[in-house]
């Protein structure tokens, strides 16, 4: 019986609903702008995590290999954008 | 009759209203013309609904050589323009409309569908596998791109041009400067486009991930299936940068949003930004499969493997994470500070370094080859020293300090189309010429295909080396006239005559078509020009199927070694295979997209939300489809085999 349980998909489950409920207190709870944004992010991005590697079966298939290189490549050129962007519409200027 | 108003074009000329009438003809000929030869049916069953990759690829190629027509046409009205001081040939208003639409024809609809097209007809063959992974969506892609297209073509007979240049600036391009609805078919025919060309990507990623031939391990893939690999993936990375700019850019401009705007808190220059961060990748989206394109030529014509196979790989890869890292060396003028310009500098020119491995890997198979000059290689000769003089204007353009000198004024154009024609554009025709005999069963005539190449060179020195000159003298770019007393009209002029050789390097090509159509022998073996790689190794023309037998590969060149060396590439026996279904959902779908794009420009919403469910009836259509696709029975199978054999 133990192993038809789908026990990481239910910890899973549980721990994304977790995560909404965070993210939801910055709507209902008196944030500052910069501590909100800050857990927005964090929330998000270990959401996404989650969504990927334990519903979406990143790591389940002879294909990891491929999968992994692309999230990371993507999260590379992600974080390149946005930081060269602040860099050169915001930053740049002082 | 309020109604139609909107439709009317804002700043006429008769050429405009010849135009017209031209198009409205044609159409009516095309139209006539099928249903006397009562082509409807073959027209339909063999090519609109068609999913397989070869007559994809096709298609592709057509259109991209009929776009290629239009943007040259529109090349030769710019330098007429410009050919003498003060000229009248062209109001202010016109010259934006013609060098915008000149821009993207050229980049998106030309360049774009022509590397789509020797990628759809070779990768499969090349990896020894069946089709694509995805057939159906190869389709859609297709269509995709060509309604696209057709859409953006249309907007100088209804409506209006786009007038703000390809690269489409805010505030330029928004509703205060822009007020035709020029600009809205700028976001949506491309958004369009642009889906299409994601698709892509992801489609050919998986296809050469996951279907190639058994033994071919990713470091025994030939150089173009790599270049593509590589170029794919840039492809899923960058364009949603773009399908997200131009989202916010049609809603600035039809709902009123502000994200570019210069108040309420918009910002014009990010959009500048954005375009680059997919801009500068999709340069590279380009170059590389003409890269891949020329290690083929270059080592089956210099007669032996090609020089620094693992340099070549890890060169692009290496160029597929930088070409990421130095968008902003397109506007080192904006105004940001000296920091930030100094990073993009240096990451601009370290992406020479790779660029140039791969040229020295080039001069070294040439080195020690038995060189076999034919038109190809003729292309891929003249290539190498070409396009070093754009590479090393490029390194000049990316010192930030030496830009602000250089920044939008000739020098620039001159760079890129001295990467882009001499890179792209020949890769392209040479490519056209070498996998012309696999696509259509006979060989190109080499005479004339030499007078071209040497037609379209001389042109291109012409037309574009005085532009560095007269650049550095000053002259700015998208300027419709200029003065007697500036001293630009001599070298304009040579420039001009430059453009009308390399129209006629054209004509040469478009005739040498027709001429080998008649004359050229049919009578050739799979193979006529002895090269390296797979899909060389099945008939011609391609069965269906492409290879009856799928091969088994040990090495990097495997058909070379299987001629010269007794390796067997198809060791099994014959099997019924699998084969997908054609489909009419592609196209119907893209002729919905068609007129969602139309309903948009013109802001008709009721047309529009019916399009658009149209759409999603589509997609939903699809998904409970059970469409399980066919098999060639072994008979057939045998029966197709012995046929081609005995045709060679
Ligand atoms: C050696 C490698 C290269 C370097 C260092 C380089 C550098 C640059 C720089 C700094 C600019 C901006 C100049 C300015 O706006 O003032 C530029 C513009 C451009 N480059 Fe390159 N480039 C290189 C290769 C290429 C290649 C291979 C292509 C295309 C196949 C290309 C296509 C373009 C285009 C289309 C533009 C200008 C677009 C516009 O403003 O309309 N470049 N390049
Ligand atoms: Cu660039």
């Amino acid at each position: 019986m133990k192993e038809l349980f789908p026990a990481k998909q239910v910890m899973g489950f549980v721990f994304s609903l977790i995560l909404t409920a965070v993210a939801l207190l910055v709507y209902f709870m008196d944030m500052s702008f910069e501590l909100g944004m800050t857990v927005l992010l964090v929330t998000a991005f270990i959401q996404a995590g989650l969504q990927l590697v334990v519903f979406m079966h990143a790591g389940e298939s002879e294909d990891k290999a491929a999968i992994y290189t692309n999230v990371y490549y993507g999260l590379f050129i992600a974080l390149v954008t946005i930081f060269g962007t602040l860099l050169c519409m915001i930053w740049g200027y002082i | 009759m309020d109604f139609f108003d909107r439709f009317a074009i804002p700043h006429p000329s008769p050429a405009i209203y010849a135009s017209m009438v031209a198009i409205g003809l044609t159409m009516i000929a095309v139209l006539a013309g099928l249903t006397y030869f009562k082509k409807w049916g073959y027209l339909w069953r063999e090519w609109l609904t068609t999913v397989d990759h070869k007559r994809i690829g096709i298609m592709y190629l057509i259109s991209a050589l009929l776009m290629l027509f239009r943007g040259g046409v529109d090349a030769i009205m710019l330098r007429a323009q410009l050919a003498t001081p003060d000229a009248k040939l062209l109001d202010a208003q016109h010259y934006n409309e013609i060098f915008s639409t000149h821009g993207v024809v050229m980049i998106l609809f030309m360049a774009m569908p022509f590397i789509m097209a020797l990628m759809n007809f070779v990768v499969p063959l090349q990896i020894g596998a069946r089709d694509v992974a995805f057939p159906r969506l190869n389709a859609l892609s297709f269509w995709l791109f060509f309604m696209g297209a057709m859409l953006f073509n249309i907007s100088f007979v209804i409506g209006g041009s786009p007038d703000a240049g390809w690269t489409s600036y805010f505030p330029l391009a928004g509703n205060e400067f822009s007020e035709s609805v020029g600009t809205n078919y700028y976001m949506i025919a491309i958004q369009i486009a642009g889906i299409g060309t994601l698709m892509t990507g992801i489609n050919f990623m998986t296809t050469i991930l996951k279907m190639r031939a058994p033994g071919m391990t990713l470091m025994k893939m030939p150089m173009f299936t790599w270049s593509s690999l590589v170029a794919n993936v840039i492809i899923v990375f960058a364009f949603p940068v773009l399908t997200v700019a131009l989202a916010m850019g049609t809603m600035d401009r039809l709902f009123g949003t502000n994200f570019f705007t210069t108040d309420n808190g918009g910002m014009d220059m990010l959009w500048a930004n954005l375009f680059w961060v997919w801009g500068h990748p999709e340069v590279y989206i380009l170059i590389l499969p003409a890269f891949g394109i020329y290690s083929e030529i270059i080592s089956t014509f210099a007669r032996r493997n090609l020089y620094g196979y693992k340099s070549m790989v890890f060169s692009m890869v290496i160029i597929a994470g930088y070409s990421f890292l130095v968008w902003a060396h397109h506007f080192f003028t904006m105004g940001q500070g000296a920091l930030t310009n100094s990073i993009f500098s240096i990451t601009t020119m370290a992406i020479a370094v790779p660029t140039g491995v791969k040229i020295f890997n080039w001069l070294f198979t040439l080195w020690k080859g038995k060189i076999e000059i034919t038109t190809p290689m003729l292309y891929a000769i003249l290539f190498i020293p070409l396009f070093t003089i754009g590479g090393v204007t490029g390194v000049m353009l990316a010192m930030s300090a030496a830009d602000y000198q250089y920044h939008n004024t000739m020098f620039l154009v001159a760079h890129f189309h001295n990467v882009i024609i001499p890179g792209v554009v020949f890769a392209m025709l040479a490519g056209l010429t070498y996998y012309w005999p696999k696509m259509f069963g006979f060989m190109l005539n080499e005479k004339l295909g030499k007078w071209a190449a040497w037609l379209l060179s001389i042109g291109f020195l012409l037309a574009f080396m005085p532009m560095y000159i007269t650049g550095l003298d000053g002259q700015a770019r998208r300027m419709y006239t200029y003065s007697e007393s500036t001293g630009y009209g001599p070298l304009n002029m040579v420039s001009f005559i430059g453009a009308l050789i390399m129209a006629v390097g054209f004509a040469v090509i478009v005739y040498n078509i027709y001429y080998s159509i008649r004359y050229a022998s049919r009578d050739i073996s799979a193979d006529p020009w002895d090269a390296r790689t797979l899909e060389w190794a099945t008939h011609t023309p391609v069965p269906e199927y492409n290879f009856a037998v799928v091969p088994q590969v040990n090495s990097i060149e495997a058909y070379w070694d299987s001629k010269k060396k007794g390796q067997v590439l198809f060791k099994d026996k014959y099997e019924k295979i699998h084969m997908p279904n054609s489909s009419g959902v592609p196209f119907i779908m893209g002729c919905i997209f068609f007129a969602w794009g139309f309903s948009f420009v013109f802001g008709l919403w009721v047309p529009l939300i019916l399009t658009t469910i149209g759409i999603f009836v589509c997609m939903a259509l699809r998904s409970f489809e059970k469409d399980h696709g066919h098999y060639i029975s072994v008979e057939e199978v045998e029966e197709t085999e012995t046929k081609l054999r005995g045709a060679k």
